[in-house]
């Protein structure tokens, strides 16, 4: 068990390990969304208070949690990059930073378009929602200051830092809802205790929130492919392996 | 598996990474302590009664539509209400389109000045709703469930 | 068929919500597949070179 995680920190088995595992994970991915997308679209039935715009939910929550949960995977990647120097994880790291990017925009785009005709605003600048932009921010700051950097290995060291100190943003996302008062409102699922959500509609927000963390797996070992094509072209590996797969 | 690394120099670099951000998630936080109100993005009733908030000056009020607070003036689009923290209230007065989920005995946030009388009037009305979501079926048998409890205490069966 | 596209109303804050992520997710995983197809021709190209010239 042990020694197939440390085989995976070298760039030529994982690239093997990704190849076979990414058309599982993306047809996987694919017919999780369309349950998720029947059950939240169709089945689901309306809200009490908000009618059918709180739809929008089986978009925007999964897209929060995921910008969140991206965060911690690339600041860990970062981490293990910085200290053991394992170029494995500064490709996961570079891989994530787009992803989440991507994760953060969706939930704030969403969030504002409920938000209007729900709250009235476009827009507030509450708690939740600034600390969320910061959240942004963070990763633009973070593929920045990769493409500022020319040497690799300095600019691994330097975003990996950027995103551990970014770290202290991800509880104030979590919480600003229950330490401050904000627009927002609180948590609706909660890891421990009953959630304020009736099961009929819940269970299409965990199936679109399981086919977001597969989507994930699936474009973060995507990307990791690209980058390891990218940085081990020349290579004995990389062209024996590319040749060998043109016969 | 060991958790710490054996190398003397990778020692230091991770002891180094936990202090940076022990140092700098406490500067944070004592940064977000300090500028609490702040952050906050509305006074309740109870505050604002207890002069909390600033006078003459544009801020949030925060709380729930008192129920059966609710009256529109059909002449000029004037609206009534009053803003409830369950302890205290304070009327407010608001001209112009209320977002859809604006209701009684739901939460509200509106912007505007204190007047001298006491009387909030708003610039913006905001609605802010809780995080419970379900069909309206249940939503029918939860109140049904509640005036049947009531009823029954009332009547003392 | 209709009342699914209204929305209740809320049709013009529901589906360009998920237009956006129908275009975002598609093109994160568009994207990584076209970059891996440039790269692997751009590897094949450079050897070919370096074999015409043995």
């Amino acid at each position: 068990m042990w020694s197939f995680f440390h085989r995976l920190a070298s760039p030529k088995h994982f690239y093997r390990f990704a190849d076979r595992l990414i058309p599982w994970l993306g047809w996987s991915t694919l017919i999780t969304f369309i349950i998720g997308l029947y059950l939240g679209l169709i089945v689901a039935p309306t809200d009490y208070q908000q009618g059918e715009s709180y739809r929008i939910i089986y978009i925007h929550v999964p897209a929060a949690w995921m910008s969140m949960f991206v965060y911690v995977v690339m600041a860990i990647a970062g981490g293990i990059g910085l200290i053991w120097k394992m170029k494995m994880a500064d490709i996961i790291a570079s891989s994530a930073a787009p992803l989440g990017a991507a994760f953060t925009i969706l939930a704030l785009v969403t969030g504002s378009l409920w938000g209007k005709p729900m709250w009235g605003t476009w827009w507030i600048w509450d708690a939740r929602l600034t600390s969320e932009l910061i959240l942004l921010f963070l990763y633009l700051g973070f593929i920045a200051l990769q493409s500022a950097i020319e040497d690799r290995r300095t600019a691994a060291n330097a975003c990996a830092i950027l995103a551990l100190v970014g770290v202290v943003n991800i509880p104030i996302i979590h919480y600003s809802v229950e330490w401050w008062n904000t627009l927002h409102q609180g948590p609706t699922v909660t890891r421990f205790g009953k959630s304020a959500m009736a099961t009929s509609m819940l269970i299409p927000l965990l199936t679109m929130f399981l086919a977001f963390k597969l989507y994930f797996a699936t474009t973060l070992l995507m990307r990791a492919r690209v980058e390891i094509l990218e940085r081990e072209r020349d290579t004995t590996w990389m062209k024996n392996m590319i040749m060998g797969s043109d016969e | 598996m060991r958790l710490l690394p054996k190398h003397p120099k990778r020692r230091k670099r991770l002891a180094l990474i936990v202090l940076m951000i022990a140092g700098i998630g406490s500067a944070v936080a004592l940064a977000a302590v300090a500028l609490r109100q702040n952050i906050n993005l509305f006074y309740s009733p109870s505050q604002i009664l207890a002069g909390d908030a600033p006078r003459n000056h544009l801020f949030r009020i925060g709380g729930l539509v008192e129920k059966g607070s609710l009256k529109r003036n059909s002449n000029n689009l004037e609206i009534h209400f009053e803003v409830t923290d369950t302890v205290n209230k304070v009327p407010v007065i608001y001209t112009g389109i209320l977002p859809d989920l604006f209701r009684e005995g739901q939460g509200v946030v509106a912007q505007g000045k204190l007047g001298a009388d006491g009387v909030f009037v708003a610039s913006t009305v905001l609605a802010k709703h809780d995080e419970n979501y379900m069909p309206p079926e249940a939503a029918q048998a939860i109140s049904d469930a509640q005036k049947l409890k009531l009823q029954s205490t009332m009547t003392g069966n | 068929m209709k009342a699914f596209f209204h929305m209740g109303g809320y049709a013009m804050y529901v589906w360009p919500s998920y237009g956006l992520a129908l275009v975002i997710l598609l093109w994160n995983v568009i994207l990584p597949m076209q970059r891996k197809k440039w790269h692997i021709a751009s590897i094949k190209r450079r050897l070919r070179r370096a074999q015409d010239e043995k």
